[in-house]
């Protein structure tokens, strides 16, 4: 139980998606005018990479690891997909975004009409992709620590998204060099948080 | 939905008009290559493929071998989608894309490994992450799915070469001011070493390449005054 702890919380501050290793900042940059949208693409991201991440660990360890498809017979002990792994892993962030969007605008028709507009950004997140090859490279033991650290990363993404968001709502407010305005601004202040960020770096857990 | 299910009634119209020839490099067609470079740069105007350019430009070289992978990439993926633009139905094209684009990437990766593998354990995941890079996705979006094939061509190139330029000069400074190198060459002498001159660290600290954009960004808007936001 602990090790999930320290998981889940190294994954939030110390490795955080955005601050860390800089992935969506696509979307993060464009979709952070105001805070109601960044929330909304925030637990649309969380949604998606609880959800990719295990099935992508499942896929990992029973398909395309090297000597994973032993389960079907001995002979299949040297077969190694693992080249393959991009290209499963981005059908599979796809399929089920598609699968999302369905499934949410059956049953929900209120979330859907928050959300969306950004289930289908969210096939091209960086996050995503980043998401499960990351977990590919830590060589987790199970699917329950990859799916709170798929948790965990999008907890972490909507964090910084909506940090963002907020300071860049006051500072509309603020006198900016004009050719600083907007993204280049935007730029400087990610650049101030993350090395705030790295504060968190020490920390061993 | 209701913008998807606009698209097909509007598009036998643009099969009606016929396209005019023009010579290879006419000026438009010179357009598609030279303005990405600096009116239109992906990663200061156009907002894409930023993901990767802050997290592989510490040091010249796998900036240069990024930039190359991703103009391979998009050269060859806007081209195969203009190719099957006719044939691909609407509502799946986005996975479509995904998939012509990733079997690229893993060509890309797989030679990678072949013949630069040191490069390309230091790239680790980023040559992957090409797959969902917003410039490749962008432009198949804008631009391949609705012009003819060697326009997209052309097109795919200026992009990535302007997105690679954008990395070459953020990873020139970081790895200049960073720790006095060049490509893995020491280019500051020794003598001002001895005078007292200090890398700055703090430079290959990944932050600061955020920060090295926004002052590209800012001088190029200064330079440019037509980019300036209105807020």
């Amino acid at each position: 139980m602990e090790s999930y702890l320290n998981l889940f919380v190294k994954s939030i501050f110390i490795e955080n998606m955005i601050f860390a290793y800089f992935l969506g900042m696509c979307s993060y940059l464009a979709v952070s005018k105001t805070v109601k949208t960044a929330v909304g693409l925030g637990f649309a991201v969380i949604f998606v990479l609880t959800i990719t991440v295990p099935i992508n660990f499942l896929i990992d360890t029973y398909v395309l690891k090297p000597g994973a498809l032993k389960w079907i017979g001995p002979e299949y002990e040297t077969v190694n997909l693992s080249f393959l792994s991009f290209i499963m892993f981005i059908a599979v962030i796809a399929s089920m975004v598609q699968l999302v969007e369905m499934i949410v605008e059956r049953f929900s028709p209120e979330l859907y009409g928050a959300l969306g507009i950004f289930l289908p950004l969210i096939a091209v997140n960086c996050a995503i992709l980043g998401g499960s090859l990351f977990m590919q490279q830590k060589d987790f033991s199970g699917i329950t620590e990859s799916a709170v650290y798929g948790f965990g990363s999008g907890i972490g993404w909507l964090l910084a998204i909506v940090a963002i968001a907020a300071i860049r709502e006051k500072i509309a407010y603020s006198n900016v060099p004009a050719p600083l305005r907007g993204l280049g601004i935007t730029f400087i202040i990610t650049g101030l948080m993350a090395l705030g960020f790295m504060s968190f770096m020490g920390i061993k857990l | 939905m209701s913008k998807y299910n606009k698209l097909p009634k509007e598009a036998p119209l643009i099969l009606f008009i016929k396209e005019q020839k023009e010579p290879l490099f006419s000026k438009k067609n010179r357009a598609l290559l030279t303005d990405p470079m600096d009116d239109n740069n992906p990663i200061t105007v156009q907002v894409l493929g930023i993901c990767s350019a802050l997290a592989i430009t510490v040091q010249l070289k796998p900036a240069i071998v990024m930039s190359l992978s991703v103009i391979a990439v998009m050269a060859a993926s806007n081209v195969i989608i203009s190719l099957l633009r006719d044939l691909i139905p609407n509502r799946i094209r986005i996975i479509v894309q995904l998939v012509v684009v990733a079997s690229m990437v893993i060509l890309v990766d797989q030679i990678l490994r072949a013949y630069a593998y040191d490069v390309s354990k230091e790239l680790s995941i980023f040559i992957g992450l090409i797959i969902t890079n917003c410039i490749v996705m962008g432009r198949l979006e804008a631009f391949a799915l609705g012009n003819g094939v060697w326009k997209s061509f052309l097109d795919g190139i200026g992009n990535a070469a302007g997105y690679g330029f954008i990395l070459i000069v953020v990873a020139f400074f970081r790895e200049l001011l960073g720790s006095g190198k060049l490509l893995g060459y020491q280019v500051i002498p020794d003598l001002i070493y001895e005078m007292g001159y200090v890398n700055n660290g703090l430079m290959l600290l990944s932050p600061m390449a955020l920060i090295t954009v926004g002052i590209y960004i800012w001088l190029q808007r200064s330079k440019n005054r037509n980019l300036i936001e209105k807020n």
